[in-house]
Protein backbone atom coordinates (compact mmCIF):
# COMPACT_ATOMS: atom_id res chain seq x y z
CA UNK A 1 0.00 0.00 0.00
CA UNK A 2 2.53 2.42 1.12
CA UNK A 3 5.05 1.31 -1.42
CA UNK A 4 2.68 2.10 -4.01
CA UNK A 5 1.99 5.30 -3.44
CA UNK A 6 5.23 7.44 -3.70
CA UNK A 7 5.47 5.60 -7.37
CA UNK A 8 2.36 6.94 -8.64
CA UNK A 9 2.68 9.95 -6.62
CA UNK A 10 5.65 11.04 -8.23
CA UNK A 11 4.53 10.21 -12.21
CA UNK A 12 1.37 12.17 -11.39
CA UNK A 13 3.05 15.42 -9.75
CA UNK A 14 5.40 15.58 -12.62
CA UNK A 15 2.21 15.28 -15.12
CA UNK A 16 0.28 17.85 -13.18
CA UNK A 17 3.18 20.23 -13.32
CA UNK A 18 3.50 20.08 -16.61
CA UNK A 19 -0.14 20.37 -17.72
CA UNK A 20 -0.21 23.71 -15.52
CA UNK A 21 3.04 25.62 -17.07
CA UNK A 22 4.13 23.08 -19.65
CA UNK A 23 7.57 22.68 -17.65
CA UNK A 24 8.24 22.73 -13.83
CA UNK A 25 10.00 25.75 -12.24
CA UNK A 26 13.66 24.60 -10.63
CA UNK A 27 11.89 25.55 -7.50
CA UNK A 28 9.05 23.17 -7.72
CA UNK A 29 11.34 20.24 -8.50
CA UNK A 30 13.97 21.64 -6.12
CA UNK A 31 11.24 21.39 -3.21
CA UNK A 32 9.66 18.12 -4.27
CA UNK A 33 12.80 16.29 -3.95
CA UNK A 34 13.77 17.70 -0.73
CA UNK A 35 10.99 16.31 0.99
CA UNK A 36 10.87 13.01 -1.17
CA UNK A 37 14.77 12.86 0.37
CA UNK A 38 13.54 13.55 3.80
CA UNK A 39 10.70 10.71 3.48
CA UNK A 40 13.51 8.40 2.32
CA UNK A 41 14.91 9.17 5.04
CA UNK A 42 12.27 8.47 7.34
CA UNK A 43 11.58 4.70 5.99
CA UNK A 44 14.91 4.09 6.10
CA UNK A 45 14.87 4.74 9.47
CA UNK A 46 11.33 2.73 10.22
CA UNK A 47 13.13 -0.11 8.76
CA UNK A 48 16.19 -0.04 10.49
CA UNK A 49 13.60 0.12 13.63
CA UNK A 50 11.81 -2.70 12.75
CA UNK A 51 15.05 -4.94 11.74
CA UNK A 52 16.02 -4.49 15.52
CA UNK A 53 12.37 -4.91 16.53
CA UNK A 54 12.36 -8.37 14.52
CA UNK A 55 15.35 -9.82 15.02
CA UNK A 56 14.18 -9.69 19.08
CA UNK A 57 10.33 -10.74 17.99
CA UNK A 58 12.10 -14.09 16.14
CA UNK A 59 14.45 -15.06 18.56
CA UNK A 60 11.55 -14.50 21.18
CA UNK A 61 9.10 -16.54 18.83
CA UNK A 62 11.55 -19.67 19.10
CA UNK A 63 11.19 -19.82 22.57
CA UNK A 64 6.88 -18.87 22.02
CA UNK A 65 6.35 -22.06 19.55
CA UNK A 66 7.21 -25.04 21.73
CA UNK A 67 5.20 -23.33 24.36
CA UNK A 68 2.41 -22.80 22.19
CA UNK A 69 2.56 -25.97 20.31
CA UNK A 70 2.62 -27.99 24.18
CA UNK A 71 -0.46 -26.02 24.95
CA UNK A 72 -2.19 -27.11 21.73
CA UNK A 73 -1.50 -30.29 21.82
CA UNK A 74 -4.05 -31.72 24.28
CA UNK A 75 -6.07 -30.50 21.69
CA UNK A 76 -5.38 -32.29 19.21
CA UNK A 77 -4.52 -35.73 20.93
CA UNK A 78 -8.05 -36.19 22.47
CA UNK A 79 -9.32 -35.08 18.99
CA UNK A 80 -12.05 -32.35 19.84
CA UNK A 81 -14.63 -32.55 17.27
CA UNK A 82 -16.60 -29.37 16.45
CA UNK A 83 -20.12 -29.18 17.65
CA UNK A 84 -22.96 -30.19 15.72
CA UNK A 85 -25.04 -27.47 16.17
CA UNK A 86 -23.00 -24.40 16.84
CA UNK A 87 -24.97 -21.28 17.56
CA UNK A 88 -22.56 -18.97 19.45
CA UNK A 89 -19.45 -18.21 17.63
CA UNK A 90 -16.59 -16.43 19.28
CA UNK A 91 -14.10 -14.85 16.51
CA UNK A 92 -10.81 -13.37 18.11
CA UNK A 93 -8.80 -10.93 15.44
CA UNK A 94 -5.40 -10.83 16.93
CA UNK A 95 -3.46 -7.76 15.53
CA UNK A 96 -1.60 -4.74 16.46
CA UNK A 97 -2.35 -0.49 16.94
CA UNK A 98 0.85 0.29 14.52
CA UNK A 99 0.15 0.41 10.65
CA UNK A 100 2.58 0.60 7.69
CA UNK A 101 3.21 -3.11 7.65
CA UNK A 102 1.72 -4.30 4.24
CA UNK A 103 -0.97 -6.54 4.97
CA UNK A 104 -1.03 -7.58 7.84
CA UNK A 105 -3.73 -6.39 9.43
CA UNK A 106 -6.12 -6.36 6.61
CA UNK A 107 -5.56 -9.74 5.82
CA UNK A 108 -7.02 -10.60 9.57
CA UNK A 109 -9.56 -8.45 8.75
CA UNK A 110 -10.23 -10.22 5.63
CA UNK A 111 -10.59 -13.81 7.13
CA UNK A 112 -12.87 -12.31 9.75
CA UNK A 113 -15.33 -10.72 6.33
CA UNK A 114 -14.85 -14.02 4.55
CA UNK A 115 -16.18 -15.93 7.52
CA UNK A 116 -19.07 -14.19 8.27
CA UNK A 117 -20.13 -14.27 4.61
CA UNK A 118 -19.11 -18.04 4.19
CA UNK A 119 -21.67 -18.44 7.65
CA UNK A 120 -24.83 -16.12 7.00
CA UNK A 121 -26.42 -18.41 9.64
CA UNK A 122 -24.10 -17.78 12.38
CA UNK A 123 -22.94 -14.35 11.58
CA UNK A 124 -25.80 -12.68 13.82
CA UNK A 125 -24.95 -14.82 16.70
CA UNK A 126 -21.13 -14.38 16.11
CA UNK A 127 -19.26 -12.21 18.82
CA UNK A 128 -15.90 -10.35 17.80
CA UNK A 129 -13.11 -9.75 19.65
CA UNK A 130 -10.23 -7.21 18.60
CA UNK A 131 -6.73 -7.29 20.08
CA UNK A 132 -4.75 -4.27 18.46
CA UNK A 133 -6.63 -0.53 17.27
CA UNK A 134 -6.36 -1.46 13.73
CA UNK A 135 -8.14 -4.39 13.02
CA UNK A 136 -10.99 -2.82 14.92
CA UNK A 137 -11.19 0.21 12.97
CA UNK A 138 -11.24 -1.91 9.96
CA UNK A 139 -14.23 -4.50 11.46
CA UNK A 140 -16.03 -1.29 13.49
CA UNK A 141 -17.56 -0.12 10.36
CA UNK A 142 -19.09 -3.50 9.02
CA UNK A 143 -19.67 -5.47 12.12
CA UNK A 144 -20.15 -2.68 15.03
CA UNK A 145 -22.93 -4.80 16.67
CA UNK A 146 -20.69 -7.95 16.60
CA UNK A 147 -18.13 -6.39 18.33
CA UNK A 148 -17.48 -7.93 22.25
CA UNK A 149 -14.42 -6.38 23.44
CA UNK A 150 -11.37 -4.36 21.82
CA UNK A 151 -8.04 -4.21 23.25
CA UNK A 152 -5.44 -1.45 22.28
CA UNK A 153 -1.44 -0.78 23.00
CA UNK A 154 0.07 -3.63 21.08
CA UNK A 155 2.49 -3.51 18.86
CA UNK A 156 4.55 -0.52 20.49
CA UNK A 157 6.27 -3.48 22.98
CA UNK A 158 6.30 -7.21 22.48
CA UNK A 159 3.63 -8.71 23.33
CA UNK A 160 4.05 -10.33 27.36
CA UNK A 161 1.87 -12.67 28.57
CA UNK A 162 0.14 -10.63 31.18
CA UNK A 163 -1.30 -9.34 27.93
CA UNK A 164 -2.77 -13.01 26.52
CA UNK A 165 -4.29 -13.57 30.03
CA UNK A 166 -6.14 -10.00 30.21
CA UNK A 167 -7.01 -11.33 26.89
CA UNK A 168 -8.43 -14.68 27.89
CA UNK A 169 -9.80 -13.26 31.30
CA UNK A 170 -12.24 -10.96 29.60
CA UNK A 171 -13.19 -13.96 27.12
CA UNK A 172 -13.98 -16.32 30.30
CA UNK A 173 -15.37 -12.99 31.98
CA UNK A 174 -17.36 -11.85 29.19
CA UNK A 175 -20.38 -13.95 29.44
CA UNK A 176 -20.59 -14.87 26.11
CA UNK A 177 -21.51 -18.48 25.99
CA UNK A 178 -19.79 -19.78 22.43
CA UNK A 179 -20.14 -23.23 21.21
CA UNK A 180 -17.15 -22.68 19.31
CA UNK A 181 -14.38 -20.12 18.70
CA UNK A 182 -11.73 -18.94 16.01
CA UNK A 183 -8.57 -17.19 17.30
CA UNK A 184 -6.88 -15.58 13.89
CA UNK A 185 -3.35 -14.13 13.59
CA UNK A 186 -0.51 -13.98 11.01
CA UNK A 187 1.99 -17.21 11.45
CA UNK A 188 5.21 -16.29 10.33
CA UNK A 189 7.17 -18.62 7.66
CA UNK A 190 9.91 -16.40 6.41
CA UNK A 191 11.33 -12.68 6.08
CA UNK A 192 9.09 -11.91 3.48
CA UNK A 193 6.37 -14.32 4.29
CA UNK A 194 3.40 -14.93 6.46
CA UNK A 195 -0.09 -16.63 6.40
CA UNK A 196 -2.95 -15.84 8.07
CA UNK A 197 -4.09 -18.73 10.48
CA UNK A 198 -6.93 -19.81 12.28
CA UNK A 199 -6.61 -22.10 15.40
CA UNK A 200 -9.88 -23.22 16.61
CA UNK A 201 -11.03 -22.39 20.65
CA UNK A 202 -13.03 -24.76 22.42
CA UNK A 203 -14.87 -25.09 25.10
CA UNK A 204 -15.10 -26.98 28.43
CA UNK A 205 -18.45 -29.04 26.62
CA UNK A 206 -16.63 -29.50 23.52
CA UNK A 207 -13.31 -30.82 25.59
CA UNK A 208 -15.59 -33.28 27.56
CA UNK A 209 -17.22 -34.56 24.29
CA UNK A 210 -14.41 -35.08 22.91
CA UNK A 211 -13.39 -39.07 21.82
CA UNK A 212 -10.58 -39.75 23.40
CA UNK A 213 -11.44 -37.56 26.44
CA UNK A 214 -11.35 -40.49 28.46
CA UNK A 215 -7.94 -42.43 27.44
CA UNK A 216 -6.80 -39.38 30.27
CA UNK A 217 -6.34 -40.64 33.56
CA UNK A 218 -7.85 -38.19 36.99
CA UNK A 219 -9.34 -35.73 35.74
CA UNK A 220 -12.01 -33.64 37.36
CA UNK A 221 -14.13 -30.94 35.73
CA UNK A 222 -12.02 -28.06 38.02
CA UNK A 223 -8.97 -29.41 36.79
CA UNK A 224 -9.81 -29.12 33.38
CA UNK A 225 -11.44 -26.16 33.47
CA UNK A 226 -8.15 -24.73 35.22
CA UNK A 227 -6.20 -26.48 32.94
CA UNK A 228 -8.36 -25.23 29.97
CA UNK A 229 -8.19 -21.55 31.26
CA UNK A 230 -4.19 -21.80 31.39
CA UNK A 231 -4.05 -23.48 28.26
CA UNK A 232 -6.29 -20.73 26.54
CA UNK A 233 -3.97 -18.18 27.56
CA UNK A 234 -0.81 -19.60 26.29
CA UNK A 235 -2.53 -20.40 22.99
CA UNK A 236 -3.47 -16.67 22.83
CA UNK A 237 -0.07 -15.73 23.80
CA UNK A 238 1.52 -17.86 21.19
CA UNK A 239 -0.58 -16.34 18.78
CA UNK A 240 0.09 -12.63 19.78
CA UNK A 241 4.06 -13.33 19.40
CA UNK A 242 3.48 -14.93 15.83
CA UNK A 243 2.04 -11.79 14.90
CA UNK A 244 4.08 -9.05 16.42
CA UNK A 245 7.01 -11.20 14.46
CA UNK A 246 4.80 -11.37 11.19
CA UNK A 247 4.42 -7.55 11.92
CA UNK A 248 7.61 -6.24 12.33
CA UNK A 249 9.31 -8.45 9.25
CA UNK A 250 6.25 -7.44 6.77
CA UNK A 251 6.88 -3.66 8.25
CA UNK A 252 10.50 -4.38 7.48
CA UNK A 253 9.90 -5.49 3.81
CA UNK A 254 7.34 -2.81 3.53
CA UNK A 255 9.72 0.09 4.47
CA UNK A 256 12.31 -1.27 2.15
CA UNK A 257 9.88 -1.15 -1.12
CA UNK A 258 9.16 2.52 0.20
CA UNK A 259 13.00 3.18 0.45
CA UNK A 260 13.05 1.83 -2.46
CA UNK A 261 10.75 3.52 -4.26
CA UNK A 262 11.89 7.09 -3.18
CA UNK A 263 15.46 6.40 -4.15
CA UNK A 264 13.75 5.57 -7.68
CA UNK A 265 11.91 8.81 -7.21
CA UNK A 266 15.01 11.14 -6.49
CA UNK A 267 16.84 10.08 -9.04
CA UNK A 268 13.98 10.71 -11.89
CA UNK A 269 13.61 14.16 -9.92
CA UNK A 270 17.66 14.33 -10.05
CA UNK A 271 17.19 13.85 -13.81
CA UNK A 272 14.13 16.24 -14.51
CA UNK A 273 16.29 19.01 -11.77
CA UNK A 274 19.17 18.74 -13.87
CA UNK A 275 17.40 19.21 -17.44
CA UNK A 276 15.04 21.90 -16.62
CA UNK A 277 18.30 23.42 -15.13
CA UNK A 278 19.68 23.04 -18.71
CA UNK A 279 16.94 24.40 -20.67
CA UNK A 280 16.83 27.50 -18.60
CA UNK A 281 20.35 27.97 -18.63
CA UNK A 282 19.94 27.61 -23.00
CA UNK A 283 17.07 29.71 -22.89
CA UNK A 284 18.96 32.61 -21.29
CA UNK A 285 22.03 32.13 -23.66
CA UNK A 286 19.51 32.00 -26.32
CA UNK A 287 18.07 35.75 -25.41
CA UNK A 288 21.77 36.96 -24.59
CA UNK A 289 22.78 35.61 -28.02
CA UNK A 290 19.77 36.78 -30.01
CA UNK A 291 18.78 40.24 -28.17
CA UNK A 292 23.04 41.18 -28.99
CA UNK A 293 22.20 39.84 -32.64
CA UNK A 294 19.44 42.24 -33.06
CA UNK A 295 21.36 45.35 -32.16
CA UNK B 1 32.10 -60.28 5.22
CA UNK B 2 29.36 -63.22 5.44
CA UNK B 3 30.62 -63.36 9.20
CA UNK B 4 30.38 -59.92 9.79
CA UNK B 5 26.67 -59.86 7.97
CA UNK B 6 25.96 -62.25 10.12
CA UNK B 7 27.03 -60.99 13.21
CA UNK B 8 25.50 -57.52 12.42
CA UNK B 9 22.43 -59.06 11.80
CA UNK B 10 22.46 -61.19 14.97
CA UNK B 11 23.72 -57.69 16.84
CA UNK B 12 20.42 -56.04 15.48
CA UNK B 13 18.70 -58.83 16.50
CA UNK B 14 19.35 -58.38 20.06
CA UNK B 15 19.22 -54.83 20.10
CA UNK B 16 15.67 -55.21 18.97
CA UNK B 17 15.12 -57.69 22.07
CA UNK B 18 16.79 -55.81 24.22
CA UNK B 19 15.09 -52.77 23.33
CA UNK B 20 11.38 -54.17 23.99
CA UNK B 21 10.28 -53.38 27.25
CA UNK B 22 7.67 -55.20 29.70
CA UNK B 23 4.99 -52.88 28.24
CA UNK B 24 5.97 -53.85 24.47
CA UNK B 25 6.07 -49.74 23.33
CA UNK B 26 8.84 -47.82 22.34
CA UNK B 27 10.34 -46.42 25.33
CA UNK B 28 11.40 -42.68 26.28
CA UNK B 29 9.25 -39.66 26.48
CA UNK B 30 9.19 -36.50 24.28
CA UNK B 31 9.56 -34.14 27.02
CA UNK B 32 8.72 -30.36 27.11
CA UNK B 33 9.74 -27.74 29.87
CA UNK B 34 8.63 -24.24 28.81
CA UNK B 35 7.51 -20.69 30.07
CA UNK B 36 6.62 -17.83 27.87
CA UNK B 37 10.44 -16.49 28.01
CA UNK B 38 11.97 -19.60 28.86
CA UNK B 39 12.29 -23.14 26.68
CA UNK B 40 14.32 -25.27 28.69
CA UNK B 41 13.67 -28.97 26.98
CA UNK B 42 12.12 -29.56 23.86
CA UNK B 43 10.93 -32.96 23.03
CA UNK B 44 13.82 -34.09 25.15
CA UNK B 45 14.38 -37.61 25.59
CA UNK B 46 14.67 -37.88 29.89
CA UNK B 47 14.04 -40.89 31.85
CA UNK B 48 11.85 -39.41 34.90
CA UNK B 49 9.75 -36.14 35.46
CA UNK B 50 8.68 -35.29 39.27
CA UNK B 51 6.04 -32.47 38.78
CA UNK B 52 3.82 -30.80 41.62
CA UNK B 53 0.45 -30.76 40.89
CA UNK B 54 -3.03 -29.71 42.85
CA UNK B 55 -3.97 -33.63 42.33
CA UNK B 56 -0.93 -34.36 44.08
CA UNK B 57 2.69 -34.55 43.48
CA UNK B 58 3.74 -37.23 40.96
CA UNK B 59 6.71 -38.88 38.72
CA UNK B 60 6.70 -39.10 35.33
CA UNK B 61 8.12 -42.54 33.62
CA UNK B 62 7.79 -43.43 29.60
CA UNK B 63 4.83 -44.63 28.98
CA UNK B 64 2.97 -43.11 31.77
CA UNK B 65 -0.86 -43.33 31.26
CA UNK B 66 -2.09 -40.23 29.54
CA UNK B 67 -2.99 -37.54 32.35
CA UNK B 68 -3.87 -34.02 32.79
CA UNK B 69 -3.20 -31.80 35.49
CA UNK B 70 -2.58 -28.38 36.92
CA UNK B 71 0.36 -27.66 38.17
CA UNK B 72 1.13 -25.97 41.37
CA UNK B 73 3.43 -23.45 42.95
CA UNK B 74 6.69 -25.90 43.11
CA UNK B 75 9.79 -28.24 41.69
CA UNK B 76 9.45 -29.58 38.80
CA UNK B 77 12.52 -32.11 38.64
CA UNK B 78 14.07 -33.42 35.55
CA UNK B 79 15.88 -36.80 35.67
CA UNK B 80 17.65 -36.93 32.48
CA UNK B 81 19.30 -39.86 30.42
CA UNK B 82 22.64 -38.66 31.33
CA UNK B 83 24.28 -36.06 34.31
CA UNK B 84 23.01 -34.69 37.14
CA UNK B 85 18.95 -34.24 37.80
CA UNK B 86 17.63 -30.57 37.42
CA UNK B 87 15.63 -28.62 39.12
CA UNK B 88 13.20 -25.81 38.24
CA UNK B 89 10.81 -23.92 40.50
CA UNK B 90 7.22 -23.39 38.64
CA UNK B 91 4.55 -20.88 39.76
CA UNK B 92 1.73 -21.96 37.71
CA UNK B 93 0.48 -23.56 34.23
CA UNK B 94 -0.33 -27.03 33.22
CA UNK B 95 1.06 -30.49 32.76
CA UNK B 96 0.26 -33.01 29.94
CA UNK B 97 0.91 -36.53 29.32
CA UNK B 98 -0.04 -37.82 25.91
CA UNK B 99 -0.92 -41.25 24.87
CA UNK B 100 2.31 -41.38 22.33
CA UNK B 101 4.53 -40.98 25.88
CA UNK B 102 4.75 -37.13 24.98
CA UNK B 103 4.87 -34.75 28.45
CA UNK B 104 4.25 -31.29 28.07
CA UNK B 105 5.06 -29.46 31.25
CA UNK B 106 4.10 -25.40 30.42
CA UNK B 107 4.64 -23.22 33.38
CA UNK B 108 3.76 -19.45 33.55
CA UNK B 109 7.21 -19.24 34.87
CA UNK B 110 10.00 -21.54 35.34
CA UNK B 111 13.09 -20.53 36.58
CA UNK B 112 16.21 -22.88 37.40
CA UNK B 113 16.07 -23.70 41.45
CA UNK B 114 19.88 -22.51 41.87
CA UNK B 115 19.00 -18.78 40.05
CA UNK B 116 16.58 -18.06 42.93
CA UNK B 117 17.56 -15.72 45.46
CA UNK B 118 16.69 -16.34 48.60
CA UNK B 119 16.92 -12.87 49.80
CA UNK B 120 14.17 -11.14 47.37
CA UNK B 121 12.17 -14.30 47.87
CA UNK B 122 11.90 -13.36 51.66
CA UNK B 123 11.70 -9.63 50.47
CA UNK B 124 7.98 -10.65 48.50
CA UNK B 125 7.01 -13.13 50.98
CA UNK B 126 6.69 -10.37 53.43
CA UNK B 127 5.08 -8.08 50.55
CA UNK B 128 2.46 -10.23 49.47
CA UNK B 129 1.89 -10.46 53.45
CA UNK B 130 1.35 -6.87 53.69
CA UNK B 131 -0.89 -7.02 50.61
CA UNK B 132 -3.09 -9.46 52.48
CA UNK B 133 -3.44 -7.66 55.49
CA UNK B 134 -4.61 -4.62 53.16
CA UNK B 135 -6.98 -6.51 50.50
CA UNK B 136 -10.05 -5.17 50.56
CA UNK B 137 -12.14 -6.92 48.02
CA UNK B 138 -12.59 -10.87 48.12
CA UNK B 139 -10.32 -11.10 44.52
CA UNK B 140 -7.34 -8.79 46.08
CA UNK B 141 -7.41 -11.36 49.05
CA UNK B 142 -7.43 -14.39 46.76
CA UNK B 143 -4.15 -12.71 44.73
CA UNK B 144 -2.50 -11.97 47.83
CA UNK B 145 -3.16 -15.26 48.81
CA UNK B 146 -1.35 -16.73 46.07
CA UNK B 147 1.69 -14.86 45.76
CA UNK B 148 2.18 -16.19 49.25
CA UNK B 149 1.75 -19.88 48.05
CA UNK B 150 4.04 -18.92 45.18
CA UNK B 151 6.89 -17.33 47.54
CA UNK B 152 6.38 -19.76 49.95
CA UNK B 153 6.93 -22.61 47.52
CA UNK B 154 9.85 -20.69 46.33
CA UNK B 155 11.24 -20.65 49.98
CA UNK B 156 10.65 -24.66 50.04
CA UNK B 157 12.36 -24.99 47.02
CA UNK B 158 15.37 -22.96 48.28
CA UNK B 159 15.81 -24.98 50.64
CA UNK B 160 15.55 -27.58 49.45
CA UNK B 161 12.38 -28.97 51.72
CA UNK B 162 10.89 -30.12 47.95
Amino acid sequence: MFSLLPRTGAAGAVVACQQARGMATLKDIRLRLKSVKNIQKITQSMKMVSAAKYARAERELKQARPFGEAAMKFYEAVEVAPPENPKNTLLVAISSDRGLCGAVHSSVAKKIRAWMVENPTLAPNAKIICVGDKVKAILQRLYAPNMLVSFNDFGKKPPLFEDASAVANSILESGFEFDTGVLIYNKFKTVISYETTEIPLHTLETILGAQKIHTYDSLDAETLRSYHEFNLASTIYYAMKENACSEQSARMSAMDGASKNAGEMIDKLTLTFNRTRQAVITKELIEIISGAAAL
Amino acid sequence: MFALRMSSAVGRQLARVSARGFADAPTGMAFTLASPSNLYFHGADVRQVDVPSYSGNFGILPNHVSTSAVIKPGVVVVYPKEGDLQRFFVSAGTITVNEDSSVQVIAEQAIAVDQLDGSLVGAGLAKAQQQLASASTETAKAEAQILIEVHEAMQKAIDGVI
